[in-house]
């Protein structure tokens, strides 16, 4: 493999294995708290109902929509995605946010099910099931986002779809082995470097997108061509660093 | 009913999530790009450049308005 493809591929690993992470942190509760039969039931039952989305969207969105819509579509939202990842790594960095912990989710998620009334869907405990589905399904349509836009933009989406396979197999032979959250996972510093890297890609795509609204339909081009991802990435990455510094003077906190 | 209102609810969370300011700073920004391009006050290139321009602005006050506000 090329230089190029081993980057796409550690890129849509580091990204997945984040929300990986957060997901195995809500379904480990609820199978220690509600059984695992129901967390594990919730689980495949939204894998299942990822697979129809992903086939569905990726269908719907190469076939029918115009290359700068399809852009335009998934820049945003990965901008929107990116700028929240940043939002929470800048103000932590600044020590002005708690820092994110896995074990604290956790035991407040034991704390939730625990409180919860006993009701049962198709013989499984429901709270269980629905939580570990809206978990699962939710941080996996983050990982296709990921994967797509890291994919189509490096012409290879199988292999960004590898690294995002990767990362849940990963993830959940870790949980396995371990039985509890992975909080010793550096994953406040994933968090900002994977935030950096879907900003400067759904800057870059978002904005091409707009071509769209042109006569002829075509995405619009940046000066420097692909070179300005490189050039966006700096650029984030140096405002951000800049935001951490200055923020605190003006921070009227309540912690 | 009850479907739409799940599924309604699950767009909101997975667009939105925990700060509604991020999604409104990107539309704003995104909308002020097209807007320059479809009148034609700006090129394409320099659309492009406007437009990050806006998203960098955008996010910054939101997270200064964070902060005024008082985090936790």
């Amino acid at each position: 493999m090329t230089a190029a493809e081993w980057g796409l591929l550690a890129s849509a690993f580091l990204a997945s294995f984040v929300e990986c992470v957060e997901a195995l942190t809500i379904v480990l509760a609820m199978g220690v708290t509600r059984g695992w039969r129901s967390a594990l039931a919730g689980t495949l039952a939204a894998l299942v109902a990822l697979a129809v989305f992903t086939t569905a969207a990726g269908y719907a969105l190469t076939s029918w929509l115009p290359t700068a819509a399809l852009q335009l579509v998934i820049g945003g939202l990965l901008l929107i995605f990116g700028l929240q990842w940043m939002r929470k790594a800048v103000l932590r960095s600044a020590g002005l946010k708690s820092e994110h912990d896995e074990q604290a989710i956790y035991e407040e998620q034991r704390a939730a099910a625990e409180g919860s009334p006993d009701s049962t869907i198709l013989g499984v405990d429901a709270f269980g099931f629905l939580v570990s589905a809206k978990s699962v399904f939710l941080e996996g349509v983050e990982v296709v986002f990921i994967v797509l836009t890291f994919g189509l933009n490096a012409g290879n989406v199988p292999l960004a779809a590898a690294g995002g396979f990767a990362a849940a197999i990963v993830v959940a032979s870790l949980g396995l082995a371990v039985h509890r959250p992975l909080a010793t996972v550096p994953e406040n510093t994933l968090k900002y470097v994977v935030g950096l890297m879907l900003v400067s890609f759904g800057t870059f795509w978002s904005m091409e997108g707009l071509g769209i609204f042109t006569d002829s339909g075509h995405s619009l081009h940046w000066p420097g061509g692909d070179w300005a991802i490189l050039a966006l990435l700096a650029f984030w990455i140096g405002w951000s660093r800049l935001l951490i510094i200055r923020l605190p003077a003006h921070a009227v906190t309540r912690r | 009913m009850r479907v739409l209102r799940v599924l309604w609810e699950f767009g909101v969370d997975f667009v939105i999530g925990d700060d509604p300011k991020i999604a409104i700073a990107v539309v704003l920004s995104l909308a002020l790009a097209a807007v320059l391009l479809v009148t034609g006050v700006l090129s394409g290139p320099a659309v492009t450049v406007v437009g990050a321009a806006a998203v960098v602005v955008t996010f910054t006050v939101s997270l200064v308005v964070d902060i005024r506000g008082g985090i936790r």
